[in-house]
């Protein structure tokens, strides 16, 4: 199971390749929507993404309490296999 | 003893012999929706890809532009109207259930006493509508076939409602499918997710509502696959596919549709529609629309091998490949 920095960094790839963002600006405690302008059609990208990187999965009911990079990396802690 | 019923075998391959579309002549841009509710051009365009869309006048009904577009494709084709014997509708916006919108289009268009019916498959319906046309003349039970996807969306989404009054329009695209020495029309690939129905419905049978992100997921992860299957059905491989026409649902839908069928092998220059960018979100209408307009435009050419697939609401979808005519 991958550690909480594996996690940041396989979840900066993500958003960057998604969203165009910089991998050294998605930092723990940005907000997805406020600070890195993703928006909710590219948060479930990230999503999908990211249940195939981890092997977790992030329905969309879950996908809206992860409103930091910081929850998203505590999620996919939590629950990867 | 029982007598022994007859069943029909028509001719073994179908084609597509011609195609057309109508579309409204009123555009309405990204900024005339801007002075109706908060949105503005930059993030439609972002969000779904759409520059522009046309919208139907309020006396101008789905049954008046699937005729139009039902003609059009006849003389694509270089048909008469009495060459064709079946009529079917697919679309989702008759006003009223009772009558049907084929009887209707059928007799306007001067197809004489033609089998006609609607298919309601929402935004896969011509893609079902074409497999039916098809497996009807190989089966006998038709000579020649008019497919038209006719929508009049605008009558089913809230004007001001700021997520879908961006996406949804009006128009309609048709094909005219007939008998063919070579195979030109694959088996369709369809089903359906009945499960993820409430995802897209009707509030007080008036309005559509869509549960975005659920839509978006189950298209971005879902279709390719199905579209996939098409491909293998029809005896070919990814990379034989020139040309992919996706419903015109949202242009980061297609996208991700695309880059998914890449990474199974479709070509770098893969052709990939993105009719929507000046049509918006025809439903039934969008992929003949769509077909159409890249055939005046030369970006699809008479011989490629073009791979539709619809999805929509029920949820439901369809796709097969074709040759173009």
């Amino acid at each position: 199971m991958a550690d909480k920095q594996e996690i940041l960094s396989g979840l900066a790839e993500i958003v960057e390749e998604v969203a165009g963002v910089a991998q050294d600006d998605v930092s723990l405690e940005k907000s997805f929507v406020d600070d890195l302008d993703i928006d909710s059609l590219s948060m479930v990208e990230i999503a999908v993404q990211a249940e195939d990187k981890f092997g977790v999965k992030i329905p969309d009911d879950e996908l809206a309490n992860l409103k930091t990079v910081g929850d998203a990396v505590d999620y996919v802690s939590a629950n990867a296999k | 003893m029982s007598p022994v019923l007859r069943q029909k075998q028509g001719p073994a391959a179908t084609r597509i012999l011609g195609v057309g579309s109508y579309q409204p002549d009123r555009v309405v841009t990204n900024d005339d929706l801007s002075t109706i509710m908060d949105t503005n051009d930059q993030w439609i365009r972002e969000r779904v890809g759409i520059v522009e869309r046309r919208f139907a006048e309020k006396d101008e009904l789905l049954v008046d532009m699937a005729v139009k577009a039902g003609n059009a494709a006849l003389a694509d084709a270089g048909l008469q109207p009495g060459e064709v014997d079946t009529v079917i509708v697919p679309n989702c916006t008759m006003p009223s259930p009772i009558p049907n919108a084929a009887g209707q289009v059928a007799d306007r268009i001067g197809v004489k006493a033609a089998g006609a019916f609607d298919l309601n498959a929402a935004c896969a319906g011509f893609c079902y509508g074409l497999g039916v046309a098809s497996d009807l003349i190989r089966a006998g039970s038709a000579g020649k076939v008019l497919v038209i996807g006719a929508e009049k969306l605008t009558d089913v989404v809230d004007p001001v409602d700021r997520a879908n009054a961006i996406i949804f329009a009006d128009g309609a695209g048709a094909a005219v499918v007939g008998p063919s020495d070579e195979p030109g029309i694959g088996p369709v690939s369809w089903g359906s997710a009945g499960d993820l129905v409430d995802t897209i419905y009707m509030r007080d049978h008036k309005y559509i509502f869509q549960e975005g992100q659920s839509v978006f997921r189950w298209a971005t992860t879902q279709i390719a696959p199905i579209a996939l299957k098409a491909v293998e059905l029809a005896g070919l491989e990814p990379s034989d596919i020139d040309v992919l026409i996706p419903h015109q649902a949202n242009l980061r839908i297609v996208d991700a549709i695309a880059k998914r069928l890449k990474t199974k092998g479709a070509r770098e220059d893969l052709v990939v529609a993105d009719d929507i960018r000046f049509s918006g979100n025809t439903s039934s209408a969008s992929i003949p629309m769509a077909l159409d307009h890249m055939r005046k435009a030369g970006t699809v050419k008479s011989g490629d091998v073009v791979l539709m697939v619809g999805f929509g609401a029920g949820l439901s979808y369809a796709g097969q490949v074709v040759i173009c005519p």
